[in-house]
């Protein structure tokens, strides 16, 4: 449903501001949500002062600077810090990208660091991702094959392999589907973006046999049509890949196989 | 992990602090102008239906739609009219997997809002 604004319980406070790095000049202010579940009061924003000239230039090296250095209880994931596990997938600057390969010089002002939007939040900048997990899962992201198993190998074509470019390089970071309004409306029975383009994955692939039992488990109003081709899902994707064009894709092949 | 307050997770924010994009924001408005024009046609409608009751209807329903007031929804309807019309053609150059490349969407969305500004105007010059 659609709901503008956050409930009760997510209405964001001002927080606290930490003192500012001592003699350090070039100084950079960062303002990031919080909300401890164990105190059970609303989320907050605080404000850090980091010293730029002693901190890496990627935004995921200054909130590991905060932790080290001002804040150890300021919690987010992280893993790989090559935008190659998705782990940091966060808010920054109004828009969802990984905190690890978006540099500090692409934001002006303060730079503004929220967890994924319209997710429920297990701990400050951390989304609960279990369902967006299980969507993945439901679009039966693997080959599906009824021939008998090859004694190598499923051969492929060049030409059919390069199909898959775009679409095999999603790290599953959340970004898109987090950014999509028809998401945050209604997530509950849409797929989203991420788990579609996955879907389309498997379904433009040539060694793939499940591909009406693909078709047929989107033909909902809900899991597919939800898409109104807003865009943001493309216009935020950390490792620019198009999920609106295979939601679009897969529209496509909907109508081709009911003429 | 302690998996507690599980229940209580607030939900963190969405349109709040997501940065608007000329292809939200057009898509957006796509779905303001339709449901906009939906009263304009129930004005026009009346203004029919005014016209077949007799004078005194029509009079008032006139002055009502003449009125500047009247005259501003009436100007801003033909504006949703265009923005409508250019966004349903770019729904379907979309809906035939064309135009989906992100520079090329967001070309359309300038399209848009250019070309209903544009033929709002034409229209006024010439009606």
């Amino acid at each position: 449903m659609v709901e503008l604004t956050l409930p009760a319980n997510s209405v964001i406070r001002t927080g606290k501001t930490w003192p500012k790095p001592a003699g350090a000049t070039n100084v950079r202010e960062f303002r990031i949500y919080r909300w401890d579940p164990d105190t059970g009061e609303n989320p907050r924003v605080d404000s850090y002062f980091v010293d730029l000239d002693a901190c890496g230039p990627m935004v995921l090296d200054a909130l590991i600077k905060i932790k080290n250095e001002i804040d150890p209880t300021l919690t987010f994931r992280r893993s790989c810090r090559e935008g190659i596990c998705g782990s940091c997938a966060m808010n920054i600057d109004g828009i969802n990208t990984l905190a690890c390969t978006y540099g500090m010089d692409e934001i002006k002002g303060p730079v503004k660091i929220y967890p994924l939007p319209h997710m429920p939040v297990v701990k400050d900048l951390i989304p609960d991702l279990t369902h967006f997990y299980a969507q993945h899962a439901s679009v039966m992201p693997w080959l599906e094959t009824e021939s008998n198993e090859p004694a190598k190998e499923w051969r492929q074509s060049p030409e059919d392999r390069k199909k898959l470019d775009g679409l095999y390089e999603c790290i599953m970071c959340a970004s898109c589907s987090t950014a999509c309004p028809s998401y945050w409306w209604n997530g509950d029975k849409y797929l989203g973006p991420a788990a579609l383009l996955h879907a389309y994955r498997w379904i433009i692939d040539s060694r793939d046999e499940a591909t009406g039992e693909r078709l047929d488990a989107l033909e909902d109003p809900f899991k597919l049509y939800r898409c109104h081709t807003i865009m943001n899902c493309t216009k935020t994707c950390p490792k620019g890949l198009n999920p609106a064009k295979a939601i679009a894709s897969i529209k496509k092949m909907m109508v081709e196989r009911a003429i | 992990m302690a998996d507690f307050n599980r229940g209580n997770r607030p939900l963190s924010p969405h349109l709040q602090v997501y940065r608007p994009q000329i292809t939200s924001v057009t898509s957006i408005f796509t779905r303001i102008t339709g449901n906009a024009l939906i009263v304009a046609a129930i004005l026009i409608v009346w203004w029919f239906l005014a016209a077949a009751k007799g004078p005194e209807a029509f009079a008032r329903a006139d002055w009502v739609l003449t009125s500047w007031i009247g005259d501003l929804v009436m100007t801003l309807s033909v504006w949703a009219l265009w923005y409508h019309t250019l966004a349903g053609i770019r729904h379907v150059i979309w809906d035939a997997g064309r135009g989906l490349e992100l520079k090329t969407a967001e070309r359309l969305g300038l399209a848009v809002i250019g070309g209903s500004a544009l033929l709002t105007l034409l229209t006024i010059i010439v009606v």
